[in-house]
């Protein structure tokens, strides 16, 4: 967890590489899905925006980014309290300076974090569906890759003073998030929360009488596609994760890539059984919702918990996630139309509660309450108030005409199934 | 309302750091560590009660 880590050897480094070349296929799983829950005419919107966040969050994070993630050049910025240094930013080269001569440890982590970043500004995109503009969304990605992102990860995984509280403080072996349930998917999912808060609901999602709209998803195949090119990917960030950050052997990967499918399994499962219950059939869109929790609550617990215990957690982000999807909607008037709030923020808090619940380490729960404490508290105002500035200059929410054409038309010119007749307003209320 | 909650938040996390560096021994640090997460939730619920929009209102 910290610099003084063992050196890797050829073989290991030779692993994680290949690990982290397969973990791209959590973000395009993610991307399908994004694109799959939003509606038909903001499809290629959804599509392109998806890959521009990507850019634009990989540009800024080699730039800038990394700099402040870093945990080798060092202890980095840090300050004195209670006779203990705490780190709160690292110092390494702008604009990735020397990386190529940097050892492969620090290569590895560079490149994960880079990979983590593309996925975190991907979770908000997806519930600004329908009604947000690209360039703010692309804005949205920059300010996450540069200002938010690389702070939250230096915290985390290197020298942070997260990482180090079980040094420091006795807290176990400090906060532990080996697959980036906080770092990666708590900040996305509250990212996406404060991305509707100020984007607002699509129009005729809460009309003045009666329940909400229904804007189900244009495309159950991409959603559940999606799913499965996303386990894939979670996979390989779980793997690499456990190697990178919390120095797991080799051989423990099986145990990590059996938890990650059984949280997964389990949650769906869950999700499946809650949705037949309540609404005589399983629901598609939130079984994959649950899919998604589970795997976003192993991010925090696979390398720690035992395949049973990834079973119990899984089952209960799946249990959960649907009941809160339904909740924000109904009782909180939030349109969040790929429920990242619920299936990121939620479920990877809940991760990490349960990471500090299982994990066989005096003090390890307290240092995931501080963790938990730190995003709550830190990095939702500071992500709100940074969304909410932006806001002010690069307005958010398209204007009711081009929502009412969709986003496609509005923004790119054209449609993503210029075939098809595509659905207007006027079938709502 | 809104901006109150939000307000509220980092408190919670002030908290958390006074937890951690006040009470060496575990018992003490995870209720004080609860009360902040308790804080935090407490300014959530009024940062997400003060953005519920009155129903049917249009927004352009």
């Amino acid at each position: 967890m910290t610099s003084s880590s063992p050196m890797f050897s050829d073989t290991i480094f030779a692993l994680v590489l290949v690990l982290l070349l397969l973990a791209p296929l959590s973000i395009v799983g993610l991307a399908l899905i994004n694109t799959g829950l939003g509606r038909s005419r903001s499809a290629a919107q959804s599509i392109l925006g998806s890959l521009a966040l990507v850019s634009a969050a990989g540009l800024v994070f080699a730039l800038f980014g990394a700099t402040f993630a870093d945990g080798f050049s060092g202890a980095g910025h840090t300050f004195s309290l209670a006779g203990k240094t705490w780190s709160w930013a690292g110092t390494g080269p702008v604009a990735l300076s020397g990386f190529a001569t940097e050892t492969g440890r620090e290569q590895l982590s560079v490149l994960f974090q880079f990979l983590a970043v593309a996925l975190a500004v991907l979770i908000p995109w997806g519930s600004g569906a329908d009604r947000w503009r690209m360039p703010a969304g692309i804005a949205t990605a920059a300010v996450l890759a540069g200002l938010v992102f690389p702070f939250v990860a230096h915290w985390t995984w290197t020298t942070g003073w997260l990482a180090t509280l079980g040094a420091n403080f006795d807290m176990g072996v400090g906060f532990l998030d080996g697959g980036g349930a906080g770092a990666v998917h708590v900040l996305g999912g509250l990212s996406a929360l404060a991305v509707v808060w100020i984007a607002g609901p699509r129009r005729g999602k809460f009309p003045r009488e009666g329940l909400s709209t229904a804007m189900p998803g244009h495309n159950a195949i991409y959603v559940l596609f999606g799913c499965g090119v996303a386990l894939v990917g979670w996979l390989a960030f779980n793997a690499a994760g456990s190697l990178l950050w919390l120095n797991a052997a080799p051989a423990a990967l099986p145990v990590v890539a059996l938890n990650t499918w059984l949280s997964a399994s389990a949650a769906l499962s869950a999700t499946f059984i809650i949705t037949r219950v309540r609404f005589g059939k399983p629901d598609a869109s939130l079984c994959a919702n649950g899919w998604l929790a589970g795997l976003v609550t192993s991010s925090a617990c696979a390398g720690v918990v035992t395949p049973m215990e990834a079973l119990v957690t899984g089952f209960i982000a799946g249990l959960v996630t649907p009941l809160l999807v339904e909740f924000l909607e109904l009782a909180v008037a939030l349109d969040d139309p790929s429920g990242a709030i619920s299936v990121h923020a939620a479920s990877g808090l809940w991760g990490l509660f349960a990471a500090g619940v299982f994990a066989p380490r005096q003090g390890q729960l307290a240092a995931q309450l501080v963790g938990i404490a730190t995003l709550l508290g830190i990095v939702l105002p500071l992500v709100y108030l940074l969304f909410w500035l932006m806001n002010r200059v690069i307005p958010f929410r398209a204007d009711a005409d081009g929502e009412r054409i969709g986003m496609d038309l509005h923004e790119l010119g054209g449609g993503a199934y210029p075939e098809f007749v595509v659905h207007r307003d006027d079938s709502y209320r | 309302m809104k901006y109150a909650g939000l307000l509220v938040m980092p408190a919670g996390f002030f908290l958390a750091i006074a937890a951690i560096v006040l009470f060496p021994d575990p018992t003490p640090r995870i209720g004080f560590l609860l009360c902040s997460l308790a804080v935090e939730a407490m300014g959530l619920g009024v940062a997400v009660r003060g953005h519920m929009e009155p129903r049917g209102e249009r927004r352009s």
